[in-house]
């Protein structure tokens, strides 16, 4: 009659006991990373984690089991987070403000760069810890740096590409008035003329930000201040708005993210479409692809040439609370050379970010966007690069909304757009 | 809430058990009673910790962060520096809509900011909150009454009904993303080309239709347990006066079934306050649909503080209305029977 009695409190104990030193163990890990100044880890060496998004399409496992093989005393252990952009942000930001010594290389979105590196948590990429930069595209290597120091290294880019129907547009347009005029085809051929992503979510701000940088505006200045009160700023928009307002944007899309815009294509609905390259396999390949023959690519129209991409990928930073930084740093190397970066692009067809790879005949035969693709990112420009990035997506966001909808004079959200980050940049 | 609950379990089984064996021996029984009193405060021990862990200082934490200022960026070092107390600073930015401005001082949060969605946000939840939980009640009750009811296949009915309640929400929500698209089976049923996750009413709609779907077998379940806990007596005594169906259900059944109706409804009103899925999935919170659960979210990812200082806001907005429910509206959670046999007095 008693042991159970006794059992049950033990039982009870020893749970207690476990939640306790998992916590304590969290602690000690803490501990042990605030203690080790940055400098100290520099030269220190052993195993190391990578943290990276799910590895949907296999790239990074052999990339870490290549790497082990050759450095069996440096060994790196993929963290492999989930799919979802918004929970890996969240994850990095818990473990960074834990001060986990665990996390010394993690995989970072364009966008989140600038907000770890002020919050002092990335290890600056210079002097002992340079990363060779020289064949980068340019506006890679815009994106991994906040105030003029490189923080994380780029390992993939993305840009967007404009896919038309080469079966109805003669010959593919280079600026938004040739495209506008071109949609008095899709108006014979009774189907809608263009369509990016317009809902209210992180695609809005691209799509935003590419209108407004195409024409010559541009959402923060070189300071970091918001600079939307401009006429370049507003002609951008404005296009857009106009778009919506006369059809030649079907009204549908302002319930579009990628996936719904890219159905909407691939079903032939569109003459015009905005998208990242993805698309180019899904639309070659599925049964159910319309455009299947006849996919052309070009480079985003803007007002007298080639318009200014918004930036997507990722890059490698190096955790400060690393104490193997050395190691870190070798894989971060590892990561950019030429023979990984083909890695990823064959493999995974992760756009690289060297520049001679677009031109790598092997590679071209295999992902054809590629010429495109570089071009796009040629003339690209990273999304806003500020540590107070979500209060300015969500500023963008909101009111370039409004002014699709026709709530909002384009003016009047670009002068809400402008006070919203004012306000985010004053802190409190 | 412990207290109260704390003792009984424990001295129940005491003052039963003991006579059987120590009966003889009254010293004994005291010292038996302190011993086992003494016992069950270890036994409880765990759990109290557990609670306190797991409920108590997250909650604490919570608050006292509320009262520090979020991180500032140092214009020089381009470095967040640690912000330093706030005192109610970002509770009155929050009610009174005041966002930090450029040279010092507050201003009205512009339109984009999440400050400026405060009210709408509270607005948006009681909204919700009060036309789902309306909608929800009126048919959980009509589809307890049915299942209630002795007929053929009633099990597989009483299965089939939990099938919505049994998906995830975020689940529900993608489901009804597709079914809401543009080119989605709503409007294809309807022959129409309603935007609905793209104009306000729309929107809202939307996710009051989704979330009724997904919860009305919740309160239908809730609400059966206390239709069966109704004798069938009291309805054959009225059958034999003379008392019409609606009379039946006016005054047997709506009074008798009234407690657990009102527990049902209080945990469905406390559990849609505190949307989130359904139109952060669905809407991304355009179109004023953000709940004051999306604002939270949003707000940890600019500032832990002032979300903080939100999440209290919201808790102390939630403690409220469950305190009217169960001071003004006799929803009885804890002590279930004791309660009714004092209203019966």
């Amino acid at each position: 009659m008693k042991s159970p009695k006794f059992l049950l409190p033990a039982a009870a104990a020893g749970v207690l006991a476990l939640t306790l030193s998992a916590c304590g163990g969290g602690g000690g890990t803490t501990g042990g990373g605030g203690g080790g100044d940055a400098e100290q880890g520099l030269d220190g060496r052993g195993p190391i984690t990578y943290v990276q998004g799910k590895d949907n399409s296999n790239v990074v496992r052999p990339l870490v089991e290549k790497w082990n093989a050759a450095h069996p005393n440096e060994k790196v252990t993929f963290k492999e987070q989930t799919d979802q952009a918004d929970q890996q942000h969240d994850d990095l930001v818990q473990n960074y403000q834990a001060k986990n010594a665990n996390y010394d290389v993690a995989s970072v979105d364009v966008v989140w760069t600038a907000e770890f590196a002020a919050k002092g948590w990335l290890q600056p990429l210079k002097d002992k810890m340079a990363v060779d930069t020289a064949g980068m595209l340019a506006p890679t290597v815009e994106a991994g740096s906040y105030k003029g120091t490189l923080y994380a290294a780029p390992v993939s880019s993305d840009g967007g590409i404009l896919y038309y129907r080469k079966d109805l547009v003669p010959t593919a347009p280079t600026t938004w008035a040739e495209m506008m005029e071109m949609c008095s085809i899709a108006k014979a051929n009774n189907i809608g003329c263009y369509s990016g992503q317009y809902k209210q979510y992180e695609g809005l701000t691209v799509n935003a930000s590419e209108a407004i940088n195409s024409f010559g505006g541009s959402v923060l200045d070189k300071d970091g201040k918001p600079s939307l009160n401009t006429p370049e700023a507003k002609e951008g928009l404005e296009n857009l708005v106009k778009a919506f307002a006369d059809g030649n944007i079907p009204k549908e899309a302002i319930t579009y993210q990628e996936e719904e815009s890219r159905r909407a294509f691939q079903d032939g609905n569109l003459l015009f479409h905005r998208n990242w390259p993805y698309v180019y396999n899904l639309a070659t390949t599925e049964g159910s692809s319309k455009v299947k023959d006849v996919l052309g690519m070009t480079a985003l129209p803007g007002k007298d040439g080639p318009g200014a991409s918004s930036l997507g990928g990722h890059s490698a930073a190096i955790s400060v609370y690393s104490k193997n930084k050395a190691t870190a740093h070798d894989f971060v190397k590892f990561l950019v050379e030429e023979e990984q970066q083909k890695f990823f692009a064959t493999q995974g067809s992760l756009a690289p970010v060297l520049g001679d790879l677009y031109e790598d005949k092997e590679l071209v035969a295999k992902l054809p966007y590629l010429p495109v693709l570089k071009t796009s990112i040629e003339n690209a420009v990273p999304r806003p690069v500020t540590p107070f990035y979500p209060a300015v997506t969500q500023a963008i966001q909101e009111n370039s909304y409004a002014a699709l909808k026709g709530e909002k004079s384009v003016e009047q959200a670009l002068s809400d757009m402008q006070k919203s980050i004012e306000t985010a940049g004053a802190g409190s | 809430m412990a207290t109260e609950l704390g003792p009984t379990p424990v001295k129940s089984p005491a003052s039963g058990g003991t006579p059987v064996h120590h009966g003889p021996k009254g010293v004994g029984e005291d010292n038996k009673i302190l011993s086992q009193g003494k016992w069950a405060s270890w036994l409880l021990a765990p759990t109290v910790i557990a609670l306190a862990m797991v409920i108590v200082y997250p909650i604490i934490s919570a608050i006292v962060m509320s009262f520090q200022k979020d991180a500032g960026l140092d214009p020089v070092t381009g470095l967040f520096t640690a912000g330093g107390p706030a005192g109610v600073q970002n509770y009155v930015n929050w009610i009174a809509q005041q966002c930090a401005a450029p040279g010092g001082g507050t201003v009205a949060c512009p339109p984009g900011t999440l400050g400026a969605q405060f009210w709408s946000a509270t607005a948006t939840t009681f909204l919700f909150t009060v036309i789902t939980v309306t909608f929800e009640t009126i048919l959980g009750f009509w589809m307890a009454m049915i299942m209630a009811r002795t007929f053929k296949g009633r099990s597989l009915v009483r299965a089939a009904v939990l099938v919505p309640w049994a998906i995830p929400t975020a689940v529900t929500a993608q489901l009804w993303l597709f079914i809401f698209a543009f080119e989605g089976i709503a409007n294809n049923l309807f022959n129409a080309s309603i935007l609905w996750t793209g104009s306000e009413w729309p929107a809202k709609w939307a996710v009051i239709i989704a979330d009724t779907w997904k919860t009305t077998p919740f309160m239908a379940l809730l609400i059966l347990a206390g239709l069966q806990m109704i004798p069938a007596e009291v309805y054959e005594a009225a059958k034999v006066d003379g008392a019409t169906a609606w009379q039946r259900f006016r005054l047997i059944t709506l009074p008798l079934v009234k407690p657990a109706l009102m527990v049902a409804v209080l945990f469905r009103t406390l559990d849609a306050l505190r949307m989130f899925d359904l139109p952060y999935i669905l809407t991304g919170g355009a179109n004023n649909t953000t709940t004051l659960s999306i604002l939270v979210i949003n707000q940890i990812r600019q500032g832990f503080n002032a979300a903080a200082a939100l999440s209290t806001i919201t808790f102390i907005i939630i403690f409220i209305v469950a305190f009217i429910f169960v001071r003004f509206l006799g929803a009885n959670v804890v002590e279930q029977s004791g309660a009714t046999g004092k209203g019966k007095k």
